[in-house]
């Protein structure tokens, strides 16, 4: 495992944030797809209780680099990370650590709902018992009851927890991949586009849950919308050709950006 | 400079619209220079025909505030616009109230040109109104040429000269509060040159507020509210 340098990378040197802790960090991290190099040595670090959106064009890496965040590369063949990643200090590609713990640590929201085809109440109590982490019934029905509360969806399904998850409209059953994601007690959730697929009013709700969630979770979250960038996220990172261009709060990136290339993403002056 | 070309959107009506908003500015801005000329000329030849015409055409510098404004509100609405373009959008809007404002100033002097008139002229006055008068003008251009241009070093130097302007008016003031202790029949006269003095310093005022939107635009730092050092200190510095 190695150490992770003092100076926290892309940190705005302002005495509020530098109090707050690194959760993970990335060093030097570079993804090649057999030969082509997608992410060419990248230094990030996602800080506790933050939002931090990845912005950039199509192919620039940022889902690349989310998803070498919990591991889920190694399910892509020919795909090949070097570098570091650590949570809380631990690096997470040591060959004897539990990559399905990791993924319960790091959880993970895609950009197309994705409900397993069970009820409501299974979707959500899947993760905890996999883990172990409910001791009866009771236990279970708790965490499925608080996991719905804190995605905001208990309301909406109470009545129905042993209908199927696919039975929901695409906004709940986002809501609800996001209850299920929460359901193991992760310390950060990745979001890969998760609102491309919802209407402005899931979309809206959506962002309001990750607004909440943030209190008690580092969030991280790819989006082609930076209109939601700059509603939802504390920092922005701005990503182009597999390159980390620039990373700031997300207030000065979208009014005065340091970089031309940054600049020229969210002003609509691309190619 | 270069990341100051508003062309090269993607979307080629967001650049006209974005082209359209700055040339209504600089129209405005050529149109409330002239007023602010005219008005002088009309107070210090006596032309009561021009001191009307400025009069008429301040109600086109209103309607181009007007229409300038909600251009601004719509593209802020409809195109989410960022960094730089947001910036411009917002400089322009502030800008445009001053241009207003500087307009509203001629006006002034140009009703109290038809006063003085018809009152056979002021005694004393016409020297500093014309003194002061030409250094505002030239200021005033400056200005709008730095925010053509989106020169912050420019903008930075002609706000400095808004310090001489209030030198030259508290001066022009000690001396005509002079002549008025020993003349005291010319009082009403030569406070209507007066007033023009005050209206010519006020446009001063504005060309500097002009100045600092325009740092905020290019730069991105907000330069209000503090001395010209220090507003040349934070241009200079890392951007």
């Amino acid at each position: 495992m190695k150490m992770i340098s003092p100076d926290v990378i892309g940190q705005r040197k302002e005495s509020s944030e530098v109090a707050s802790k690194a959760k993970m960090s990335a060093r030097s991290v570079r993804v090649f797809y057999s030969e082509v190099e997608a992410i060419k040595g990248i230094d990030l670090d996602i800080m506790e209780n933050e939002v931090i959106a990845f912005i950039g064009p199509s192919g620039c890496g940022k889902s690349t680099f989310l998803r070498t965040l919990n591991r889920m590369n190694d399910t892509i063949e020919d795909c090949r990370v070097e570098g570091t990643v650590t949570l809380d200090g631990q690096d997470i590609y040591d060959p004897s650590l539990d990559v399905v713990m990791l993924r319960a640590q790091v959880g993970m929201v895609f950009q197309k709902p994705n409900p397993f085809p069970k009820s409501i109440y299974d979707n959500v109590a899947y993760g905890p018992k996999l883990h172990g982490l409910a001791r009866g019934r009771g236990d279970l029905d708790e965490i499925v009851e608080n996991s719905l509360r804190r995605a905001g969806l208990w309301d909406e399904v109470k009545d129905r927890l042993d209908k199927p998850g696919t039975g929901l409209s695409g906004g709940q059953q986002q809501r609800l991949c996001i209850a299920r994601a929460i359901a193991v007690s992760p310390e950060v959730i990745l979001m890969d586009e998760p609102c491309s697929a919802l209407d402005p009013i899931a979309t809206a709700k959506i962002e309001e849950l990750i607004d909440e969630l943030s209190s008690q979770y580092s969030i991280a979250i790819v989006t082609h919308s930076m209109q939601q960038a700059a509603r939802v996220s504390d920092r922005t990172a701005y990503f182009h050709l597999g390159e980390l261009i620039e990373v700031n709060n997300t207030e000065k990136v979208f009014t005065q950006p340091d970089h031309h290339l940054t600049e020229a993403y969210i002003t609509g002056r691309f190619g | 400079m270069d990341r100051f070309h508003f062309g090269k959107h993607s979307s080629s009506q967001f650049n006209e619209e974005m082209e359209s908003i700055r040339t209504n500015m600089m129209e405005m801005g050529g149109l409330v220079e002239k007023q602010v000329a005219d008005a002088l000329q009309s107070l210090l030849t006596g032309d009561s025909a021009l001191a009307e015409q400025v009069l008429q055409v301040e109600d086109r510098v209103d309607d181009l505030e007007k229409k300038i404004d909600e251009e601004c509100a719509r593209v802020l609405a409809l195109r989410a616009p960022a960094a730089s373009d947001l910036r411009l959008l917002i400089a322009v809007s502030k800008c445009v109230s001053d241009l207003e404002r500087i307009g509203d100033e001629s006006a002034k002097i140009a009703a109290m040109a038809l006063k003085l008139a018809e009152e056979g002229g002021a005694p004393s006055g016409y020297v500093e109104a014309r003194h002061i008068g030409n250094y505002v003008r030239r200021m005033l251009h400056s200005a709008l040429d730095a925010f053509a241009r989106f020169d912050a070093d420019k903008a930075v130097e002609v706000a400095g000269e808004d310090e001489q302007i209030d030198i030259e008016y508290r001066t022009a003031m000690r001396s005509l509060v002079t002549f008025m202790m020993e003349d005291p029949r010319s009082i009403s006269r030569v406070l209507n040159v007066i007033w023009t003095l005050r209206s010519l310093e006020r446009v001063g005022d504005h060309a500097r507020n002009i100045c600092e939107q325009i740092v905020y635009l290019v730069k991105g730092k907000d330069v209000r509210h503090i001395s010209v050092d220090e507003m040349e200190k934070k241009v200079r510095g890392k951007p």
